[in-house]
């Protein structure tokens, strides 16, 4: 209601004379800096409006006196950024993968762009660094499922393993010795890959049955009792203790081996030709083959 | 009339309150914030330890997240407005709920029935996918329904009031319960595919691509606007003056900035979508309303906090007081930081990063819960009629371990947003990107954590809040020694 106003003795300000539930109001100015400070930014707002696109007109808009349009800005940086790196795309593009590694400053631009190439397409399987995982080779060591010269890694990225998406996959995959062997024998063959494992092979029960069984893909002479691995079929090195399904460092057990004995589980790469460019492909190929022991 | 209220009030004031729907809704604010904190606090932890998850459907970040956002802002936020609405309205207009008990209470008991349904369809797997109105379309309805209740019941208070002049809290409430209205119709439009032979529940926007993206943020951004800031103004502006027994500092700068404020917030929703397919000239409009908004919001600020003059010393005395006036500190700050990172230049770093998130945390548990947490403090006496709280000291606790929460939250969200957008944005020398997106997120790790940690405190003090609530209500009075001695004005004492 509508009273009278009254001094308030601490600021010395009147009351508007109004009042509710106790509540009254001061009449105060406006505070001088708020005034200007609001006015000031409504002045930035109309030179903002002058110099940008700022209002719709049917169907366009006013245009703005410095001619900004972030669409084209964008198609300008987008040019820009491709111009830097025009010349030595065009190189990766022409030469081979072994030709890029001989030249030191393309294998450095190489090295760079297959870093960050990795680590947005791969390192979600193969780790940080290509540390590895139960499952995922680790790519930071020498040992190579698949064979680790350039032109080796070049191929498993293009068409990938065991992947629908490419003609040309490694296909290769391990029986299931679990059909084909009795339960023990499963078991001994097992007992002698994990003393394998560790250096330790002697004329165990597993030996024969290793010979006749998993020399001709495991050891690269199909003879030799001690597995060194055979890349062109995929098939693991069982005599360095360095187990794909252990994760890295880790070692299987002999229920494990027995199990991928019985049972084998195959791993799928996707094949990365058609999602990556070809130039892609080969920096990431110069990278991964210098994180540990290419050949 | 003009004799009772000329005389501070202190006369016997013969109108008959509806108070019993305010302490539901009271108590429900209590409650749905300590859910609402909870639910927060373990989706942040969610963020530090992806395994929290659980693996189940019902608990992932998807489905949790927005139940933690509509649980805080509708849930808290909405009860405690609503709430304090019918009781300021009441207060402010001396005169009773228009239709009484009787709308009060199908609002209380309608908007609780909106919040489970809510809820349970977020978790169940139903939304419609559009921040902060998630809800499918026939919970929409519900809701309109009770708004209209609401609308009419505040209406027809004001209508029926024995005052005048319409006190400026009741102005920020009403354009908060209009605009939210029209928020709510205009953002929801939506087609339900049962009329094309799909499922009941799913709905889909009428409008597409970016007029849909941009409808969604104009509700978006003013559901900031006019619910978390028109309506906690509305709060504001009665319990500062109420709880400081001192005049509101400027009746023309509340004018003025009431006006600015709503007439400027409704534009600036464009700053969402800087950067996007949206039209330049769109992006232009949205960045110079939000950085004109500046003033007009600090308007309130002044407001709030100069309401103090001549009696700042009950910052010192008194807690409550503490929360009201930090609130509006945090109102201050945020409506500052808002502005300037809608200036392009600092949203091509800030859109996107944890930035944001701890922008609007500084605004959501600095202004919005602490402004609800000291009206509230002052509010439960009065209404459960009791001498003072149970305990002053637990209000201290609550204050300072709210407080420290908010600091870690705040800048460890502040540290990891700028990190996170510089490392986006970061470029070798030849050219390519330095940082894959895993890397940022590992290097947000520990700042998760501090984040998560912070949040935790937030709880705790909820649930202190909680628990001196309760033993109010009980009618207890702790004996003790207030920390802020002498308590220099005991809550509820001028009634």
């Amino acid at each position: 209601m509508a009273g009278i106003p009254e001094k308030d003795a601490i600021s010395g300000q009147s009351t508007t004379g109004h009042e509710w539930d106790g509540i009254k109001e001061l009449n105060t100015p406006l505070p001088r800096w708020w005034v200007y400070v609001f006015y000031i930014c409504i002045l930035w707002a109309i030179a903002y409006w002058v110099a940008m696109p700022a209002f719709p007109l049917g169907n366009g808009f006013t245009p703005g006196m410095l001619g900004y349009n972030s669409r084209l800005g964008l198609e300008k940086d987008v040019e820009v950024a491709k111009a830097s790196h025009a010349t030595q795309l065009q190189a990766i593009a022409a030469k081979s993968v072994d030709e890029i590694a001989a030249d030191s400053s393309l294998r450095q631009y190489a090295m760079a762009g297959g870093a960050l190439l990795f680590k947005e397409n791969c390192a979600p399987c193969h780790q940080s660094g290509g540390a590895g995982a139960v499952g995922f080779p680790t790519l930071a060591d020498d040992e190579w499922l698949w064979g680790g010269s350039l032109a080796d890694i070049q191929t498993t990225v293009l068409h990938g393993i065991r992947s629908e998406k490419s003609a040309d996959t490694r296909v290769s995959e391990m029986p299931a010795f679990g059909d084909m062997l009795k339960p023990e024998e499963v078991t001994q063959v097992a007992e002698y890959v994990k003393a394998m494992s560790q250096g330790k092979a002697s004329d165990m029960p597993g030996k024969q049955l290793y010979l006749d069984n998993c020399a001709a893909c495991h050891s690269s002479d199909g003879a030799n009792p001690v597995s060194d691995g055979n890349p062109m079929m995929g098939a693991p090195a069982l005599g360095n203790n360095v187990w794909l399904y252990a994760g890295p460092g880790g070692e299987m057990t002999v229920d494990m081996i027995a199990a991928q004995v019985s049972k084998p589980k195959h791993g799928v790469m996707p094949a990365w030709a058609g999602r990556l460019k070809d130039e892609d492909i080969k920096m990431v190929t110069i990278f991964v083959h210098s994180l540990g022991g290419g050949q | 009339m003009t004799q009772a209220t000329m005389a501070h009030g202190a006369q016997a004031d013969t109108t008959a309150y509806n108070t019993g729907v305010i302490k539901s809704f009271v108590v429900a604010a209590m409650f749905w914030g300590v859910v609402g904190f909870l639910a927060g606090d373990f989706i942040a932890w969610q963020l530090a330890f992806p395994f929290l998850n659980l693996d189940l459907e019902w608990t992932t970040f998807g489905r949790m997240r927005p139940v933690h956002t509509s649980a805080v802002i509708f849930a808290f936020g909405g009860n405690i407005l609503i709430g304090t609405s019918l009781y300021i309205v009441q207060r402010t207009c001396r005169s009773a709920l228009w239709g009484g008990n009787g709308t009060g209470y199908t609002i209380f008991w309608g908007y609780q029935v909106f919040i489970v349904m809510a809820a349970l369809s977020y978790v169940l797997g139903y939304s419609q996918g559009q921040e902060y109105a998630e809800p499918e379309w026939w919970i929409d309805l519900f809701l309109t329904v009770i708004w209209v209740i609401y609308l009419a019941t505040f209406v027809g208070t004001l209508v029926n009031r024995k005052e005048n002049h319409i006190y400026v809290a009741n102005w920020f409430l009403l354009a908060f319960i209009i605009t939210v209205a029209m928020l709510h119709l205009g953002n929801n439009i939506s087609v339900p595919t049962a009329l094309f032979g799909g499922g009941l529940m799913k709905s889909y926007p009428l409008f597409a691509g970016v007029q849909n993206a941009m409808v969604q943020w104009w509700y978006g951004h003013n559901a900031v606007g006019f619910f978390l800031t028109a309506g906690f103004l509305g709060m504001m502006y009665y319990f500062i003056p109420k709880r400081a027994n001192r005049p509101v500092y400027s009746y023309r700068l509340s004018i003025v900035h009431f006006w600015a404020l709503i007439f400027l917030y409704i534009w600036a929703g464009p700053h969402h979508l800087h950067y996007t397919a949206l039209p330049d000239w769109t992006q232009t409009l949205g960045m110079t309303f939000s950085v004109m908004l500046w003033m007009p919001s600090w308007g309130g600020m002044i407001n709030g906090i100069m309401t103090l003059s001549g009696a700042w010393e009950k910052l010192r005395t008194d807690p409550v007081m503490r929360f009201l006036v930090s609130s509006v500190a945090f109102y201050g700050m945020s409506t500052f930081e808002g502005p300037m990172m809608s200036i392009k230049a600092v949203n091509s770093l800030s859109h996107y990063t944890d930035w944001t998130v701890g922008h609007v945390h500084s605004g959501a548990l600095g202004w919005v819960a602490f402004v609800s947490f000291g009206s509230m403090y002052y509010l439960i006496p009065v209404l459960w009629q009791r001498k003072s709280l149970y305990s002053m000291r637990l209000v201290s606790y609550h204050f300072w371990i709210a407080t420290i929460g908010i600091v870690l939250y705040i800048t460890a969200m502040w540290i990891s947003g700028i990190m996170q957008g510089l490392m986006w944005r970061a470029y070798d020398e030849l050219g390519f990107l330095q940082y894959s997106f895993i890397e940022t997120v590992e290097a947000m790790h520990p700042y998760y954590v501090i984040r998560a940690t912070g949040g935790a405190l937030f709880v705790l003090g909820g649930l202190i809040m909680a628990y001196n609530m309760y033993r109010t209500i009980k009618g207890d009075i702790r004996e003790e020694q207030p920390f802020e001695s002498p308590e220099a004005y005991p809550a509820g004492a001028r009634r």
